[in-house]
This record gives structure tokens, sequence and C-alpha cells, in this order.
């Protein structure tokens, strides 16, 4: 079956067969290897893209379902050579050790800064629930992601 | 992991997608927010040679009340109706069974329909229409019907719906004055299913007493459970410490959990009974706050 969808702002059309998970679709299709393939079974997030501006687990939803749609992956994040502020964020505040699941917690993060840009602590942590790290036990996650409010909202 | 092949279709109407389901019959199954049906097909649990994709039905989503009924849209996500402002303001019981389905990003395609119509006494949504006594409605080739909550799950992943029809609204009845509910769910971590949860839904009486009673177990048995004995035992009375630890007896002995990784038969079950003590608690509380 012919889709047709927007990546990071780039129209892209593909055939593929209706079982085509979204996340094979992006990474090998369209080489977007940025986002990546955890536990495969909707519960890790590594996989998070944005859909129409939310967060999914493109692990969990048929390439089929994204005709039509603008998706986001990790690799829209950095404009111009210039990473994003939630991108700095984590390298600043070690938010990050092996990196797996940093695709997705920035996906999540940037999603959720755009809807909530003053958060709680409590906020975040609610709001990242659904993506899982293994390394850094979430305080550095948060930490990066009030750094990035902070500079989005010009304070920091 | 890779799902067995399928003939995917995209009908635009109703009338498109319950004649498809009448012609295809047990080989199809309806796509809504995809997040059990994909596992299941990843994992080959389920293997439907057709899958029915209704996301692109339009006026299957929203949340509206009126004229004593809030109506929830099928597609509604469950993200959705976690940010309703008539939901969070007028139906705790469901707003906080919103917050606690699966993950965040499960809940942005996740469906109030799908958590339904896929018949898994796991589910969250189930307890919480049984104890608001909703009705869903079923549109099939030949139009629709509306089949009370309490007769739709009808075994362990099987509801009352024919092959032909779609769940494609639910209704709720608006709570009258001086009512309240809660949704409490002990889950090891975000994302698993409950090893227990329970919706109670009440409303008192100008006197004090319960008027109205409505407790709904989750993951205690093959299907989801309406704690009928519990609900009668309260009605009528007093919400004291006493009535309410008789209902909660009442709602344990009506659990029919399976011991699993999550904890035994006679764990499951006096969780039951705790978390239907808490469950009332709370509900009495909102609803003596509410006018």
């Amino acid at each position: 079956m012919r889709v047709q969808l927007s990546v990071n702002g780039e129209k892209h059309e593909a055939d593929v067969e209706p079982r085509l998970l979204l996340v094979h679709l992006l990474r090998e299709n369209l080489r977007l290897t940025g986002t990546h393939i955890g536990c495969d079974t909707s519960h890790c997030g590594a996989c998070t893209v944005l859909m129409d501006g939310r967060p999914v687990k493109s692990c969990t939803v048929f390439a089929v379902q994204a005709n039509g749609r603008q998706l986001m992956t990790v690799e829209g994040l950095e404009q111009d050579d210039k990473l994003h502020p939630l991108q700095e964020s984590f390298m600043s505040q070690h938010g990050l050790q092996c990196g797996y699941c940093t695709p997705g917690m920035l996906m999540t993060g940037y999603a959720f800064l755009q809807k909530n840009p003053k958060p709680t602590e409590d906020d975040i942590r609610a709001a990242i629930s659904g993506n899982l790290c293994r390394c850094t036990g979430y305080v550095n996650i948060v930490k990066a992601v009030q750094h990035a409010a902070a500079t989005l909202a010009g304070g920091a | 992991m890779i799902p067995a092949t399928f003939e995917y279709h995209a009908p635009t109407s109703l009338g498109d997608a319950t004649a498809l389901l009448a012609r295809l019959g047990e080989d199809a199954k309806v796509l809504s927010g995809g997040q059990s049906l994909i596992p299941m097909m990843k994992l080959r649990l389920a293997g439907p040679a057709h899958v029915i994709d209704i996301n692109g039905i339009p006026g299957l989503a929203g949340v509206r009340e009126a004229d004593g009924v809030l109506s929830i849209g099928a597609l509604t996500r469950e993200a959705d109706l976690e940010e309703s402002d008539v939901v969070r303001t007028r139906y705790p019981l469901l707003h906080e069974t919103a917050k606690v389905i699966a993950d965040p990003l499960v809940r942005n395609l996740a469906t109030v329909g799908g958590n339904l119509a896929h018949g898994d006494p796991a589910n969250d949504h189930p307890a919480t229409m049984l104890a608001l006594g909703a009705e869903v409605v079923a549109q099939g080739p030949r139009g629709q019907r509306r089949i009370p909550i309490a007769s739709f799950f009808t075994g362990p992943f099987a509801t009352a719906l024919d092959p032909g029809e779609i769940l494609v609204e639910i209704r709720i009845p608006a709570p009258p004055a001086r009512s309240g509910g809660a949704y409490v769910k002990l889950e090891r971590k975000v994302g698993d299913f409950a090893t227990v949860a329970v919706a109670a839904q009440v409303t008192l009486s100008a006197a004090g007493t319960c008027e109205r009673v409505g407790i709904g177990l989750t993951n205690v048995g093959l299907t989801p459970i309406k704690a009928t004995a519990a609900e009668g035992a309260l009605r009528g009375k007093r919400p004291d410490d006493a009535a309410i630890a008789e209902a909660a007896r009442l709602a344990a002995e009506a659990a029919e959990p399976a011991a699993d990784l999550r904890g035994s038969v006679e764990y499951k079950r006096d969780l039951v009974r705790v978390l239907t003590g808490r469950a009332l608690r709370r509900a009495v509380q909102r609803a003596g706050e509410a006018r």
C-alpha cells in the first residue's frame, strides 16, 4: 500500500505492507535510525515519535496509520546545525548515560514542554512515566527538562 | 516482532465499516487506538485476516454533556478524556480512571471505546462504566441499539457486540446532586495492568444515606465484575465505617481472582476489600462536597 507522510517537514512516499510498523518504516525505509527500538512491546518508550504533535510509541502503530500525517523524530529537533535547548539541557545536566532511551525522552519532553512550559517536578515525572530509563534513576532527566523549561522561558 | 499479514481497510463512513464487518465476520478486527490489538498481533495472540481501521470515520470522537447524559464518542482518546473539563469537574471517577490507564504515550492513541470493546477484564474503563451505570451504543448494518454495560461483558475478551457491530458511543447518566466517585488502582508500575482496581460511585440523599451505589472491580475475574451484593448492602444506609466495611467484605466475596505474578488469590481478594473501602470513602467524601 502506498503511504504519504511528512517527517520532520519533509514529504516522503513509500510502498509498504500493512503489517509494517511505523518504527520500521522510519528506521529501515527512511534510514532515520535516531528512533530506537527497545522493548518492542509498547512499554519502554524508546521508539517515541510525534504524530500530529502528540508523542506516540511507533512500535505500536502501523505505518499505514501514518498516511497523511505529520511526523517528527529526534532528527527533527536540531535546526540549522543548532541543537534544541532540550538537547543542550540533556547534555549539560547529564540527562543520559547509555543514551538508549534518550530519543524517546527528548520527544516526550519536547511535546510536554510545548503543552506545559512551566512544569512542576511532579508534572515532569508524570509526563515521562511512559519512558523507561535504566541508567539515570530519572533524577538528571527531570533536571534536564526543568533546565530546558527555564531556558525556553528565557530565564537561563 | 512482526504481525502476521493482513488486509488493511480504511473506511471513511460508518456504513462502509459496518458493511465490511458484516461481510468479513470473525476474520476481521476493528482497529481504533490499536494499543491492545497491535501488541496482541505482534505477539501472534491475534491474527485477523482483515483489519478495519475506523480512525478515518468522522464524528466518532468527542465528549459532551447534554440532556442529562455524558456522551463519549468511542474514538475519544484517553488523553482527551483526561483533559476534558466536564469530565474533570463533574466525573471524578472517570477522570481518575483515565489518568491511570497504561501510560501517557499509550493514552495519546488508546480510545475509550476500544478499552471497552476489547473485553479485557484487566482494562480499567469496564469497572468505571459498571459503577456509573453506563450504556454503550452499537452500530450495525441495520441501525443502532443500546446495550446496558451490565450485560455487555459476556466472557474473557468477549462482548455482546455482534460480529457486524461497532461500538460508537458510551452514554453515562449525569450524576445528580450529592454524587461522587473514585477509582483506586494498585499497579506494580505505570503501564502495567492493575493488580486490583476498584471503581465506586455514590449518590447521597439529603438525609445523608446512600441513594445510589455503583461498584465495579478490575482484573479479579474472567470478566469485569459489578459487585451487586456490596452495592445493595450500602443502599439506603448511612455510609459509616461499619456499613463501608460490610460492603467491602461483600465486594471481596464477589471477586474471583486468579493467582499470577501480581499476587495470590488470597492477596488479591483481600486487596479488593481494602481498595473497595478506600474507593467508597473517597466517593462518599466527594459526594458530600458536591452540590
